[in-house]
């Protein structure tokens, strides 16, 4: 199951946006997450269309891909599309049986939401994918900087996302080890309902803690003895540095983000309410 | 010149009962002298529980004495304003190799060192390099550390080591979690940083055949110094080593039970060509 979650993923490629400075990406990425809030109408979702079709495509991550990225969240995309159908009324209605309702109005709601939200997860996703979680950590890391003034500890916060990212494969192999070794005691973690199969991951959990604690006490003695001190005074093996590509890149996000804001509002292709 | 000295090192912690109380002192390590020169390849040897590795944690300071004291490059190890030096000429190997290795990337993890002490980014690459080439993994430099075998990992936790450019290096039993292959690995790599690094070498361990080529090996057990000297020194007393729950090299064991039966037999063998030398000798 653990397997199948996309998100977050990195897939290996060579392309250009492989290689933009994961600063661009991140600022890029909430840009477009919040341009989608910014128009109402169809020539703007034709504009963010465009614009996600043509990154996917030069970012060479196979849309298949993508879309299994998706999986894990349709229950949460059927219950909004259905909640925005069933629950908007405006303009003349479509279908009426018992006490469902379905208006024109609803109907449009519930595409746009989920195109929105759609556009949303692959947007985000496409980031990880083109990132590895150490650029990742280092463009946060770099971007979140100025908030070391207000003593929020920047560096040390970086250091433990990479630190937990370089575990979770470890940790995931651990758990089906103790669950084996508990398999082979006789424990049953299959049947039973959800109470009784949650009270039955008490025996894997225990032990995981336990040696989850050990691990990071053995790993901070480590840190230690490599003289680690935090983030003062340290020097890094791969710098941040803009190059040409990331400022065009910049450009080109902006550019976007103002076609999409003035098109989708102004533009009188502005056919439906919403 | 000395790389490591202790004098009189003690080092005792609390014992506690169940509930986290006070029940008195323990002592991990009781006055030890231990004297290291510079270049030399130095064995720990001793059971589990015998101090061994509290005394590995020492000489980079993880840990200070309670009293005496230790020197490590010159500098003394309780002392705060030292502490960054000391842990620089000092690098620690540990023995689990998961749990010691930080980066997602193998040169990412080897360049942790070097970023920490503020090495210029251009020499980090130079050294990052450098020490992924002397322990042969070069060719791993963009894996994850999780698809590589326990004593590739290891290798790597050297590099991580090397990196650093310390004087002197301390293996914390690097190869217990290791199979025989990966056990083979580390040590051929720790041979050939000793020849070209020419740095000194503190191998703790339990087993009898990594310590063969020691220059000088301390034997350990409750705390104490129990025996010291060269190799040959220390296998040719069979029946003490065994008192203290160690074996000795199937080699020199085998010579010493040959020698019980009346063979003519020399004390201190260690290594199976010598045993087989002898032999034909005999006739």
């Amino acid at each position: 199951m653990v397997r199948d979650i996309t998100i977050g993923q990195y897939y290996p490629a060579k392309s250009v946006v492989h290689r933009l400075d994961p600063r661009v990406k991140l600022v890029s990425t909430l840009l477009y997450l919040i341009s989608l809030f910014l128009f109402r109408s169809i020539s703007g979702y034709l504009i963010a269309t465009v614009f996600l079709v043509t990154v996917i495509r030069i970012s060479r991550v196979p849309f298949s891909f993508i879309v299994r990225g998706l999986k894990p969240v349709i229950l949460l995309l059927m219950i909004t599309v259905l909640f925005n159908l069933f629950l908007t009324r405006s303009g003349d209605v479509l279908f009426h049986a018992w006490i469902i309702t379905v208006t024109e109005g609803g109907l449009v709601t519930a595409v746009y939401m989920a195109v929105r939200l759609i556009y949303l997860i692959i947007g985000s996703s496409l980031m990880t994918f083109t990132t590895t979680p150490n650029e990742l950590t280092d463009g946060i890391e770099a971007l979140l900087h100025p908030l070391n003034k207000i003593r929020v500890p920047v560096h040390e916060v970086a250091m433990m996302m990479s630190i937990a990212l370089r575990f979770i494969p470890i940790l995931l192999e651990e758990t089906d080890k103790i669950m084996k070794a508990q398999i082979a005691r006789g424990a049953d973690f299959e049947s039973g309902n959800i109470i009784q199969r949650a009270k039955s991951m008490i025996p894997i959990l225990v032990p995981l803690f336990v040696s989850a604690f050990r691990r990071a006490n053995d790993l901070a003695m480590a840190m230690e003895a490599r003289c680690y001190r935090g983030g003062e005074g340290r020097t890094k093996m791969k710098p941040l540095h803009y190059k040409h590509r990331d400022y065009t890149a910049y450009i080109t996000v902006v550019v976007y983000v103002a076609a999409v804001f003035i098109i989708g509002r102004y533009l009188p292709l502005h056919v439906w309410i919403f | 010149m000395d790389m490591v000295q202790t004098e009189k090192l003690v080092f005792e912690y609390e014992k506690r009962d169940e509930e986290g109380n006070v029940i008195g002192m323990s002592r991990a390590i009781d006055e030890v002298d231990i004297d290291v020169k510079e270049g030399q390849f130095i064995a720990i040897l001793g059971h589990n529980g015998s101090g061994k590795s509290t005394l590995a944690k020492h000489i980079n300071a993880i840990l200070v004495p309670t009293e005496g004291t230790m020197w490590v490059n010159g500098r003394n190890t309780s002392d705060p304003e030292e502490l960054w030096n000391v842990r620089q000429s000092a690098g620690m190997v540990f023995q689990n190799p998961d749990n010691q290795i930080i980066g997602t990337v193998v040169e990412e993890d080897v360049g942790f060192g070097p970023e920490n002490l503020g090495v210029p980014t251009d020499e980090i690459w130079q050294r990052v390099e450098d020490s992924l080439r002397s322990v042969g993994m070069i060719e791993y430099r963009h894996h994850s550390p999780n698809k590589l075998s326990g004593g590739q990992k290891q290798r790597v936790a050297i590099a991580g080591v090397v990196a650093m450019e310390p004087k002197c290096i301390v293996l914390d039993e690097p190869t217990a979690m290791l199979d025989p292959l990966g056990r083979k690995e580390v040590l051929k790599t720790v041979q050939k940083l000793r020849e070209q690094k020419k740095v000194t070498v503190i191998l703790i361990t339990h087993y009898m055949e990594e310590v063969v080529d020691a220059d000088k090996i301390y034997v350990m057990d409750h705390g104490h110094v129990v025996m010291e000297g060269t190799p040959r020194e220390i296998f040719s007393r069979v029946d003490e080593l065994k008192s203290y729950r160690l074996d000795v090299p199937q080699a020199t064991l085998l010579a010493d039970e040959l020698k019980k039966r009346g063979l003519k037999i020399p004390d201190g063998i260690l290594k199976r060509e010598e045993l087989v030398e002898v032999l034909c000798q005999l006739n």
